[in-house]
């Protein structure tokens, strides 16, 4: 879900830069140096995932995967689809870069949220149908977030683009299916193979 | 990967310092991104086809990139004629067609054209291990720079991770779909990529230490600023002021 260049208005790419800003900042200060070669994996699989294409109707959907992120990276999730935005800028000029701050925004901030409600149910329910359904509901919710924030970004502009965000977030009903059932599916897959990859991440010493 | 398909060239473009390129595309993006007037993003399309012509950018991934900017595009042309009050040019199905409107798709349509040939010409077209030693020396955070240089490594090698996970299960008569099975199995792949992915982290960690990394990444090549850099950033810093005089104007 990326808005592209030239779209929105000053005041918004600013205040967009600005939180995205801050949000990085926070991220990479909770980040210790010992855990960058796992973020930015991270960041590159969710840079991979998001060529993940699932036939829909005569077209297509791609994964965001945002939720996932957000799940395993908590406030880190920032940088790291800062970076993979970034990348994707540059490699497929999907969005771009005034519009960076933006759409790191929309989509790192609902993984944050994520983030943060896995953690309350997690610590008092872990079995593997609690755990598919929680990481569903908030896949699929950390899409509609990120949807409704892309909508508030361009209703902002106050440029009569309304319709065209209502028909997105329309256009994204069959991304939120996936990617909820996607995201559930992943997090059962990692609760079997490696469930200590679930936990928060441990405080590490720094190196 | 094939899409980083610009950067590897000679033309005088590719010899600019990255550093330089970057600040002048990001600086002629903004002031393109924020301008208001059809005279403006003219001049702008005229330079950023200019760019790509002198960085001697591959036609077809260029075109590629293009197409799939405009597919988008289209998208805003079906509604926005339709959804912007103004005054009405003509009627079609029973809805008004606003000047207003067509002006907004066009001003987008071309806003969104010239950044993307200008950034294609001037910073898709820096190696992509000098632009994380470029954007280190521009003050970035080191952590960020050092998550930027590693991505843009194992990206490829991912890539190439899931292009075998999505061979093995074409082998066995995967055919995606719509469906609760197709979705289960991509988010096992998911799943699979991720959990690699943290395993090979471990590893690459241990290397790292192994090899005495104190948190700091050392390029190999310095920068060097040249005359040409200089006059380039000069010109791209004089274009900027121009339009903004425009604008105003």
């Amino acid at each position: 879900m990326h808005i592209s260049e030239g779209v929105l208005s000053g005041p918004v790419l600013a205040s967009g830069a600005v939180l995205a800003a801050v949000g990085i900042g926070v991220g990479l200060r909770r980040m210790s140096v010992a855990s960058t070669p796992r973020t930015a994996m991270l960041s590159a699989v969710f840079f991979v995932g998001s060529l993940i294409h699932i036939p829909f109707g005569p077209s297509n959907v791609h994964l965001i995967l945002n939720g996932i992120a957000g799940i395993l990276l908590g406030w880190t999730v920032f940088p790291a689809l800062a970076v993979a935005l970034f990348l994707q800028a540059l490699m497929f000029q999907f969005g771009g870069l005034t519009v960076l701050g933006v759409n790191t925004v929309n989509m790192a901030l609902p993984g944050v949220v994520a983030y943060y409600l896995f953690r309350l149910v997690f610590g008092i329910a872990r079995r593997p149908g609690i755990v598919f359904g929680l990481a569903a509901i908030l896949g699929a919710l950390t899409v509609l977030l990120s949807g409704l924030m892309l909508t508030a970004a361009l209703a902002l502009g106050g440029r009569a683009f309304l319709g065209v965000a209502v028909g997105i977030v329309v256009a994204h009903v069959p991304v939120m299916i996936a990617d909820g059932l996607v995201t559930g599916a992943a997090a059962l897959f990692i609760l079997k193979v490696r469930p200590d990859l679930l936990e928060p991440s441990r405080p590490e010493v720094p190196t | 990967m094939s899409c980083l398909a610009f950067f590897a060239g000679h033309s005088p473009i590719h010899r600019l310092d990255p550093r330089m390129r970057l600040v002048s595309a990001l600086c002629l993006a903004i002031a393109i991104a924020l301008s208001e007037r059809l005279v403006t993003l003219v001049w702008a399309l005229g330079l950023g086809i200019l760019l790509a012509a002198v960085a001697r950018l591959n036609l077809l991934p260029l075109t590629r990139r293009l197409a799939h900017l405009n597919a988008f595009m289209l998208f805003l042309w079906l509604v926005l004629p339709w959804s912007v009050p103004g005054v009405s040019v003509q009627t079609a199905w029973g809805f008004a067609i606003t000047r207003e409107g067509i002006r907004l798709a066009l001003e987008v349509t071309m806003k969104g054209n010239v950044i993307v040939l200008l950034l294609t010409a001037l910073v898709a077209t820096v190696d992509p291990s000098r632009l994380g030693c470029a954007l280190d020396r521009l003050a970035l955070p080191d952590k960020l720079v050092h998550l930027f240089m590693l991505a843009i490594r194992y990206t490829d090698m991912i890539h190439d991770e899931y292009g075998r996970l999505r061979n093995a299960m074409k082998a066995r008569g995967f055919q995606p779909s719509f469906s609760s099975h197709t979705l289960r199995t991509f988010g096992y792949l998911v799943g699979l990529l991720l959990v690699r992915s943290m395993e090979r982290a471990e590893r690459v960690l241990a290397a790292m230490k192994c090899r005495g990394f104190d948190g700091r990444f050392r390029a190999l090549r310095g920068f060097t600023i040249r005359g040409a850099d200089v006059a380039f950033a000069g010109m791209a810093l004089c274009q900027v002021c121009v339009w903004i005089w425009l604008e105003r104007s």
